[in-house]
């Protein structure tokens, strides 16, 4: 499995002179024009490239408003205002930063969503899957801190109820939120903090976690729509996969035409729905954060919501609200055991049996409905007349998100049952191309 | 597929039952051009004199009106009422502190109203004012249910009465305009807030063309470009 680590140096010339210090010629053949990637990948192989793009815009565009961001209580609002209407191209910057942030939700997770349709997180890939989770976890936390900072009322209610959150864990719940809020409520020394984990301390473990991410793919190489391990069918002279092509130029230029398509999304949006009908940024957050009026309806940003939704479906035990907020740390943590809960002979969704793919299509529909329905509040379809036993009063998207919070969970926890039950296709020995 | 036809039917079912018993509000549509300058400028005068005594526009410079059309001298001669330089925001004079004990809540800043609550919904509630004795300041509101603010510009429009039966605005006691010409002057001045909760928005429009224009043809260059690289992989 070890990749040949192949050292090349340039004869002559500026490359040479670096060459002799630094292994630039054999990075670049190693790990790009020598890398050999598997020739199927599919649309889906788009997601990963675009979630770098994503993330270099995030450092880029971010570096600009920190120069212009005000991080205390009294000027954060008017400081986002002033960079969209003072700053040279303070808004582009803005807009940018803010359709980056959900634009990465939704590059990470169709990446996520191929790595489970392609069974990417299976050996011999289990730690670059648990790096890619970590990246996920460190993404959203980047998310939440950065949503707090320009101090409208949804950012600031926001963060009050997340950080609340922590108050239910027993035992050290309520000074554990008191010590991550450094006040008694929300507060400047809470933006301050959030402001310091945004621009530093996250950014800097994602860029780290990333790297390892890449190393490790490098180590096992990619998995492709097929599942097929390709290392094993190398050409017998130059001992070069024979379904593998180098990841430059292929690669590179391909992925150029996803960086297009990306961009023209992007723009779309930053020039013409900015706010993306309140999805992206909200009407509520065009007032600034006011500590003595509850908004009426607290919800979080359209990528938090399906987590969101479990926390609500989840009934109080013994008056105490920490089961949901386990069940809600549950549904994200769940990520890290696919490795070793899915028991199929077979990778990917192509050889695999029908009960699979039912059990995923489950999966996609519960995460759907249950991040529409954290968008809403819970009364929104009404209740369930009171003559009907059990679920009489209830709110009905309440009982709606209970039964797909129920089949969120069993997609993971009967995946070792249903995955060594199903009837897998033999999988053929090289990859179909075209 | 069997469990996965039966839960979508099921959630259909409830979906479809659900329906929308939510109260709501029918709100009129304002009349939102940010390329009628004439109508910009019209509101522009229409704020800074109705409005900014009690609300600011903090975030909103006095010389960004050059952007709707005005000049310098424009600004200075007819519009700079509560600062000095053109330069200078929209501030008022009066405090958080005094606004609360005169009006029982603070006047929001204004600057990014419109974001906030959309322009129909102020279009509307500043035609929705009607006479009400129970309410301290004479006046309620049928899209802001006892608005502490009062009708300021009950002068130009007249009293409207409540009609509890139909829940509609009669005009009992006609004010300096017609009713055509108060929803004119409303529509201008929403116009203008929209304008200034995003002065750069026709900017960013504009922008988008070419930026869009240029990554079109980006994206046959890259189509053409890799299937010039990869027209040798079988």
């Amino acid at each position: 499995m070890k990749t040949e680590i192949k050292t090349k140096k340039s004869k002559g010339g500026l490359m040479a002179w670096v060459d002799e210090r630094f292994p630039l010629s054999s990075l670049i053949t190693n790990h790009l024009t020598e890398y050999y990637a598997p020739k199927n990948f599919n649309f889906w192989y788009f997601f990963g490239s675009l979630a770098l793009l994503v993330l270099v815009l995030q450092l880029a565009t971010g570096i600009f408003l920190t120069m212009h961001y005000k991080p205390d209580a009294e000027l954060a609002f008017g400081s986002v205002e002033y960079i969209m209407r003072d700053v040279s191209f303070g808004w582009l910057i803005r807009y940018m930063h803010s359709t980056g942030a959900s634009m990465f939700f939704v590059v990470v997770y169709l990446h996520m969503f191929r790595g489970l349709i392609y069974g990417s997180y299976k050996n011999p890939r289990e730690l670059l899957w648990l790096f890619g989770v970590a990246i996920f976890l460190c993404l959203m936390g980047e998310a939440f801190f950065g949503y707090l900072l320009p101090w409208g009322q949804m950012s600031y209610w926001g963060a009050q109820v997340i950080v609340n959150l922590f108050s239910a864990i027993p035992f050290v719940g309520p000074d554990l939120s008191e010590w991550l809020r450094g006040d008694y409520l929300v507060s400047d020394a809470t933006l301050n903090r959030f402001f310091a984990f945004h621009v530093i301390a996250l950014p800097l473990a994602l860029c780290g976690l990333v790297f390892v991410h890449l190393v490790a793919l490098h180590e096992v190489g990619s998995n492709n729509p097929d599942g097929i391990d390709i290392k094993k069918n190398l050409d017998k002279k130059t001992s070069i996969p024979l379904d593998g092509i180098p990841f430059h130029p292929y690669y590179t230029v391909k992925d150029l035409i996803g960086v297009s398509v990306f961009l023209i999304v992007f723009a779309l949006i930053i020039f013409y729905l900015p706010e993306m009908g309140g999805y992206f940024l909200e009407a509520n957050n065009f007032i600034p954060a006011d500590p003595l009026k509850t908004p009426a309806h607290i919800a979080p940003v359209w990528y938090f919501t399906p987590y969101y939704s479990i926390l609500r479906a989840v009934p109080p035990i013994l008056n105490s609200q920490f089961p949901g907020v386990a069940a809600m740390g549950l549904s994200v943590l769940a990520f890290a055991f696919l490795p070793w809960l899915d028991k199929s002979k077979v990778r990917s969704i192509r050889y695999k049996g029908n009960l699979f793919k039912r059990w995923i299509a489950l999966f996609v529909v519960s995460f759907f409905v249950l991040g529409y329905l954290g968008t809403v509040p819970s009364n929104v379809w009404g209740q369930f007349s009171s003559a009907i036993p059990v679920i009489g009063g209830v709110d009905k998207a309440t009982v709606v998100a209970r039964i797909f919070t129920i089949t969120y969970f069993l997609f993971f926890a009967l995946m070792p049952y249903y995955s060594q039950k199903d009837k897998t296709k033999p999988v053929p020995s090289r990859v179909s191309y075209k | 597929m069997k469990i996965l036809t039966k839960l979508f039917l099921i959630f259909i079912f409830v979906f479809s039952s659900a329906g929308f018993a939510n109260e709501h509000l029918v709100l009129d549509k304002a009349p939102i051009d940010l390329n009628d300058q004439a109508s910009l400028q019209r509101g522009a005068k229409t704020f800074i004199n109705y409005c900014l005594n009690c609300h600011s526009a903090n975030y909103m410079r006095y010389n960004r009106l050059k952007d709707i059309g005005l000049s310098d001298s424009l600004i200075k001669e007819n519009l700079l009422f509560t600062a000095e330089k053109v330069g200078e925001p929209m501030k008022i004079a009066m405090t958080k502190k005094d606004a609360k004990a005169w009006f029982g809540a603070n006047p929001p800043d204004l600057s990014v109203e419109v974001r906030a609550r959309g322009s129909d919904w102020i279009y509307s509630y500043l035609r929705g004012y009607y006479r009400d004795s129970s309410r301290p300041t004479g006046w309620n509101n049928t899209v802001f249910d006892k608005t502490a603010m009062p009708h300021i510009l009950w002068k130009l429009q007249g009293d409207q009465k409540l009609n509890e039966e139909h829940h509609t605005l009669e005009l009992v006691k006609p004010g300096t305009l017609s009713a055509k010409e108060y929803d004119a002057l409303v529509g201008d001045l929403v116009n203008y807030l929209t304008f200034m909760s995003e002065p750069s928005k026709l900017k960013r429009h504009h922008m988008g063309y070419y930026v869009l224009l240029f990554l079109g043809l980006l994206l046959v260059l890259t189509i053409k470009l890799k299937k010039e690289f990869w027209k040798d992989i079988k």
